[in-house]
């Protein structure tokens, strides 16, 4: 009887290993190092926005933004009010309508699902900047 | 299903444990995905799950993969070698937006962990360099100085020192070795020319001083790996 039952088992064990392996896949599909910053813009009545890393490394350098134009290397330790943008500091150095679009164009920054918890997103993170 | 009725029916000698084997092999097969590293792939702006789909920006916006996809292939975060892609020209960021930032050139390499019991760090200001201006570690996440600093994997791993970065935005922290790189004995006998060298040389060169640092020093890459 014992002597049976052993390969079902084993296959039942077998199944479940492949459906774990198969559902465990994370359900990250944020690129990585994507920004949510949501302290100010859902109080607002707006969307979150999104900040995708990967689209501005590839035209900027870290330190353009990191050291020239002072935003914090950690997410959610910068202010970033709407007023500071419309004067030309942090993203309205150059979303101006000259160096990208201007502020006028909302929906595509403030892009984000409502809700959305503000930090750093895309997987691989470990407790990294993103667990303020 | 075929190819399941065929392995059914492949004779082998009657045994449970073969026949277990075969059961899981027909799961396996059954079940079988495509490897992850063949393809690189970066799921749309639509379904990334933090934009919204109704939303015009996931129709107006650049996708990730059109972008990433020229550029030097890499296993882990935006799978994209960025450092690789911007030494051969694939991106051309811009270093400033108005001012040029003066900061001071620094290319020397930095030996960590000679103690520990990974391979030995090396840390290479030039890479770093490129992308980043010196006050965005120094002095508040690193101190100048050699061996001042205390760092710790732990501190790291919990976004801290070199976590900052790596872990949110740089190669993620999972690529060990891409970090801890030299063996111990050759890192050893690195810095053991290093002091020779700087025993030879008769100006008395101040340490931490980087404007005065040697174009032509005889540093070999020892990398070990």
């Amino acid at each position: 009887m014992t002597e049976r039952r052993r390969p079902l088992v084993l296959i039942v064990a077998a199944i479940l290993l492949e459906l774990s392996v198969i559902f465990a896949a994370p359900p990250v599909f944020a690129e990585y190092a994507d920004v949510v910053l949501n302290r100010m813009a859902e109080a607002a009545g707006m969307r979150p926005v999104v900040f995708p890393h990967w689209f501005h490394r590839i035209r900027f350098r870290c330190k353009v933004c990191h050291a020239e134009l002072g935003f914090k290397m950690r997410a959610g330790a910068n202010q970033i009010k709407m007023t500071d943008i419309i004067d030309g500091r942090f993203c309205g150095a150059c979303h101006d309508g000259e160096t990208a679009w201007s502020v006028e164009n909302c929906d595509l920054c403030h892009s984000g699902k409502a809700g959305l918890p503000p930090g750093i997103f895309g997987g691989h993170e470990t407790l990294g900047p993103g667990r303020w | 299903m075929n190819r399941c009725a065929v392995i059914m029916f492949v004779r082998l000698p009657r045994v449970p444990s073969t026949r277990c084997a075969k059961c899981l092999l027909i799961l396996m097969l059954a079940f079988a995905r495509p490897s992850p590293a063949d393809e690189r792939v970066w799921a749309p702006l639509a379904k990334d799950g933090l934009r919204d789909p109704s939303g015009p920006a996931v129709r107006i916006l650049q996708q990730p993969a059109d972008a990433l996809l020229p550029l030097s292939p890499d296993n882990a975060g935006n799978q994209v070698r960025w450092v690789h892609a911007l030494k051969e020209g694939q991106i051309n960021p811009r270093a400033s937006l108005r001012k040029p930032l003066v900061s001071e050139k620094y290319d020397k390499d930095v030996l960590l962990n000679l103690n520990g019991g990974m391979p030995v760090v090396r840390f290479p200001h030039s890479i770093h360099n490129e992308w980043l201006d010196c006050s965005n570690c120094h002095d508040h996440l690193f101190k100048k100085q050699r061996g001042a600093s205390k760092i710790s994997m732990f501190l790291i791993l919990q976004g801290e020192q070199c976590g900052v970065c790596h872990g949110a935005v740089a190669f993620p922290l999972t690529e060990c070795a891409r970090c801890h790189s030299v063996k111990r004995a050759d890192a050893l006998a690195e810095l053991e020319r290093e002091e020779a060298a700087k025993a030879a040389a008769p100006t008395p060169a101040p340490p931490p001083a980087p404007t005065n640092e040697r174009p032509s020093a005889p540093r070999k890459e020892g990398k070990g790996k």
